[in-house]
């Protein structure tokens, strides 16, 4: 079979290039109009292309909460835990201002700070609104923004404003109170504890309210929902249509993160979370309606760095309290690091858009080769760069026909790291193995001899020959070699249980 | 009378920004009230306040040591029922 590159080949340029490298922006946000674009060009939360170049961090400002959601402990202070609602140390305003200044010298690929809790942003409204108010004035290069679980939202959304927060994240897991009522065992309101139907019926109202303000004074609003297993999941594709319709301009559906030793309700109860596949199919379905954001991470409250990395350990309240830090300084750095950073993505763009085999062209003219999950290590940069045992997640992204599409990311000790605490008896490899499954190849810079043999025998292919390549050439290339071998005239281990 | 934090709290501050008597404050283990503040919230509002946001069933007891928020009310589901709620749960 002959291969086309594009730029040679007219036609073939124009032939569906859906991949995030060719299109500029995300893809998912091709749709959207140019000054949103503009508005998450740089945003590692929202732009899946800007989350390979740029940085953020959320500060734990926000202690107290206001309803509760059976997926969450309210207890949060852990070292060892990565996920929402967790953090190690509680700040005071003035101690986040300082710790994100800190950061911002430090990380000047930084360009957003976050307030998400560990409780509920809003309904610590002084602490939150001190600390964005301080934030405004001395780093306003730095985008602010505020995750809520919008029961408090109408009430503060003026002021919130005031403050030149141009995105706001709401979680809505649901638009129908007999849905919430198995999700939210109560909610406070107006000084009084309202439990079941009654409670969850009021979280909807105040948080479809909430969305329509923000909407109507132009601010960003991204959803977020949690998918839950027998509960919500059908449901959420309904969600989907209605925040769209009021104009959120993202759908961010997450997995359920569920385990008895995070001593959540659903946790203790043994509710599952959605399997990979689950969650693909519903976010695939719910893509339908509006733009879906397929590379969170579940960050802490207190996360630092890029997506997927946490460097909150190097910014501990006694290590800022030691830094010297020029403000002014860093704010000019942070300019030129992000020149820096935006003419390497156009350099990316423009290189890609030259020598991209299209994916099109490798469509046989009788039958069409079957799609292909592969997973690819990276530090960030966009390019295939860590080595398979760094790795402690891989981005997956499906290879077909048409085009390289991001599928989402897989971490391979997401909850936990602490193997004696936690009784886990798998060696690290084996789990890995396990987070891969349903890929077929793993893209890294290196890989050890014994993984090697073991991926292989799991039906993985390891592959180091693309080592600093950009992730979607890459993926494609090694599409167009199992494309050449044959390999993908078998059908896969998965398709031949269906059939069976 | 006053109420009573005990042990069990998770130290979640939903309460202290609540108490009209600024009773609440930060302790280890856990917050506590202070009992020559607390005033039951008796003529500032119908609900007890850090009774009502406070997450963890039994850790905050009334003014005659009752656990203002006893097991299953918080959850939704009775002691009793607890069997049949987890079984309904791992069957989704």
């Amino acid at each position: 079979m002959e291969l086309k590159v594009l730029g040679q080949d007219g036609a073939a340029a124009a032939g569906g290039c859906a991949s995030s490298g060719c299109g500029g922006s995300s893809d998912a946000l091709a749709h959207l109009p140019a000054a949103i674009r503009a508005k998450v060009h740089n945003h590692p939360c929202y732009s899946e292309e800007a989350h390979h170049h740029y940085a953020r961090m959320h500060v734990a400002v926000a202690p107290a909460c206001n309803i509760q959601c059976h997926y969450c402990n309210r207890k949060y202070d852990c070292a060892n835990e990565s996920r929402p609602g967790v953090v190690s140390e509680l700040l005071t305003p003035d101690q986040a201002v300082k710790k994100v200044m800190a950061v911002a010298a430090n990380i000047p690929q930084m360009t957003v700070l976050g307030i998400a809790g560990p409780g509920d942003p809003l309904a610590n409204p002084a602490r939150t609104l001190d600390t964005f108010r301080q934030l405004s004035q001395k780093a306003p290069d730095i985008k602010l923004c505020v995750s809520t679980n919008g029961l408090a939202l109408p009430a503060v959304v003026d002021e919130l404003c005031q403050h030149n927060i141009d995105h706001v994240t709401i979680t809505i897991n649901c638009v129908d109170p007999d849905v919430g009522a198995k999700i939210y065992p109560w909610i406070f309101w107006n000084s009084r504890r309202i439990k079941g139907r009654k409670g969850a019926e009021i979280l909807i109202e105040q948080q479809q309210k909430g969305l329509e303000m923000l909407v109507a004074r132009g601010v960003l609003v991204k959803v977020n929902s949690v998918m839950i297993p027998g509960v919500n999941d059908e449901h959420l594709k309904e969600v989907s249509r209605v925040v769209k319709a009021k104009g959120a301009f993202l759908h961010n559906v997450m997995p359920l993160i569920a385990e008895a030793e995070h001593g959540t309700f659903f946790g203790v109860m043994g509710q599952r979370g959605p399997t990979h596949d689950e969650l693909q199919v519903l976010q695939d379905a719910c893509a339908g309606d509006m733009a879906m954001m397929r590379h969170c991470r579940q960050c802490r409250a207190d996360a630092v760095g890029m997506l997927g990395e946490d460097r909150g350990d190097e910014f501990t309240l006694d290590k800022i309290e030691s830094m010297e830090i020029d403000y002014a300084k860093a704010m000019e750095r942070r300019k030129e690091v992000h020149a820096t950073i935006e003419a390497n993505r156009e350099a990316q763009r423009k290189k890609t858009g030259e020598t991209f085999i299209s994916i099109a062209s490798l469509r046989a003219p009788k039958k069409a080769t079957r799609p292909v999950l592969m997973a690819v290590a990276t530090t960030g940069g966009g390019v295939i760069n860590q080595h398979f045992g760094h790795a402690r997640e891989f981005l997956i992204y499906e290879a077909s026909a048409q085009d390289v599409r991001f599928i989402g990311h897989r971490k391979v000790d997401l909850y936990c790291s602490g193997v004696d605490t936690c009784g886990y008896t798998d060696t690290v490899i084996s789990k890995t193995i396990r987070t891969l499954s349903g890929c077929e190849a793993v893209l890294c810079a290196k890989i050890g001899y014994e993984p090697w043999g073991l991926l292989e025998a799991a039906g993985i292919a390891p592959n180091g020959e693309h080592a600093l390549e950009p992730i979607e050439e890459a993926v494609a290339a090694v599409y167009r070699e199992m494309v050449r071998d044959g390999r993908l005239d078998t059908p896969t281990l998965t398709e031949t249980r269906l059939r069976a | 009378m006053a109420f009573q934090i005990i042990e069990g709290c998770v130290n979640c501050w939903a309460c202290a920004p609540l108490c009209p008597s600024e009773a609440i404050y930060e302790a280890r283990p856990h917050f506590r009230v202070d009992a020559g503040k607390c005033g039951e919230c008796e003529g500032d509002y119908a609900d007890p306040q850090c009774a009502s946001i406070c997450p963890i069933e039994g850790v905050i007891l009334d003014g005659l040591g009752v656990p203002a928020n006893p097991p299953g009310s918080l959850t939704g589901i009775p002691p009793g029922l607890m069997a049949a709620a987890m079984a309904e749960i791992q069957a989704r």
